[in-house]
């Protein structure tokens, strides 16, 4: 069931100031969401005053520039810092993104930093992925074939089934899309999200797999697939530019025509 | 997401839903305001077929401020919902999800059912 609010060891108070040193001139506010497992108290946004004089250009680089010089607590997940891990996803200015490829400067105002919504947090922005990466492999993310492979060469793809995989293939499950999906939020016990299904839909349109019906039969559920409702947040957010709410439609299309 | 004493992460109170989301939203609240509207519709038109004196009983009610709210809302809410459920069909059927489409297509819905509602209206005043 549906709760739009917060539970009670959830919610967010106000936490502490952290000045910039003095002299600063050029100063961004960056309103971090803290919480610590050890402490027993509830979470908390934490204020830090970057100098952006002699900070990057991106929120990861304020990030890192806060945990370096003001504040050694601070915990996120970061590694490529250029788009392609998918480790600093989080939820900034209020909707999710990578903070590597975030400008601080595109940005009015404060930058606000959350972990990814309605996730079980970890610790600051890190949060508990591990439903998200199990309905990832419920999908079983990889090629599933009957026949044998031939002997003498690998199994070919024409140039046309192989652009059926361009939009798919570059999803790096950073979980933007899942996690900023109301849908999910509420049913992410049974709904597989976003991610996870355009996963399923990038085996299902394999012309080398061959097992789509299975995956097809294995998608027919009121909660799996169909508490997708064309909110269109996936897309939103997606850091790579693709389009899981569009890859779900395929699918839902391919369930129907497959019944006339 | 409650089997451990981890906090949830804000999703409602911090998330800043687009207008796409919004128009989503909208969609379910105006089919709710339906579903009940239509209640009170047949209710109308109960007392209009039962009698003159059944229909003279309700008719202050419907030319009361809250009944031409009721009207005016029910009205808008069905013209949104069904602009929205054509944009709902062609989705269906697999287009228009780029997201300059889903942008236009949600302004174009609202922009729709503002047009009809007021010209509904005015029709069914002039009448």
């Amino acid at each position: 069931m549906a709760e739009f609010t917060l539970p009670a060891n959830s919610v967010v108070k106000q936490g502490k100031l952290f000045k910039a040193a003095a002299g600063a001139t050029n100063i961004k506010r960056f309103v971090v969401y803290r919480y610590d497992p050890d402490s027993g108290e509830n979470p908390r946004t934490d204020t830090y005053e970057v100098d952006l004089d002699t900070c990057g250009p991106m929120v990861l680089d304020a990030l890192l520039k806060i945990k370096d010089e003001m504040d050694a607590t601070l915990s996120l997940r970061r590694s490529c810092r250029e788009g392609i891990c998918g480790s600093c996803s989080m939820n900034i200015d209020g909707g999710n993104t990578l903070a590597c490829t975030q400008s601080i400067s595109g940005i009015k105002g404060d930058v606000k930093v959350y972990p990814l919504p309605h996730q079980p947090v970890v610790k600051d922005l890190v949060s508990d992925l591990t439903n998200f990466y199990a309905q990832y492999a419920s999908v079983e993310p990889w090629m599933k074939t009957d026949t044998a492979t031939p002997p003498d060469r690998e199994r070919l793809q024409s140039r046309e089934d192989r652009e059926k995989l361009d939009g798919l293939y570059e999803c790096i499950l950073c979980a933007c899309c899942s996690t900023a999906c109301p849908s999910y939020w509420w049913n992410s016990d049974r709904y597989l999200g976003p991610a996870a299904l355009l996963n399923a839909y990038r085996w299902i349109v394999d012309s080398r797999d061959e097992a789509a019906g299975e995956r097809l039969d294995d998608l027919e559920d009121p909660f799996k697939l169909y508490r997708c409702h064309t909110i269109m947040n996936c897309a939103k957010v997606c850091p790579k530019s693709l389009n899981p709410a569009q890859a779900i439609a395929e699918t839902k299309k391919l369930l129907v025509q497959r019944k006339i | 997401m409650s089997n451990s004493n981890h906090p949830t992460s804000p999703h409602l109170q911090i998330y800043r839903l687009p207008l796409t989301a919004l128009l989503s939203i909208t969609h379910r609240i105006t089919g709710v305001i339906l579903t009940f509207g239509c209640l009170l519709l047949v209710w109308i038109l109960a007392a209009a077929a039962d009698s003159a004196e059944a229909y003279q009983a309700i008719e202050p009610h419907l030319g009361s401020w809250y009944g031409q709210i009721f009207l005016l809302g029910f009205i808008f809410s069905l013209y949104l919902h069904f602009c929205n459920g054509v944009r709902h069909l062609f989705w269906d059927v697999g287009y228009g999800f780029e997201l300059e489409v889903v942008d236009i297509t949600a302004k174009l819905a609202i922009a729709m059912a503002v047009i009809l509602t007021i010209a509904t209206w005015v029709v069914a005043g002039v009448a």
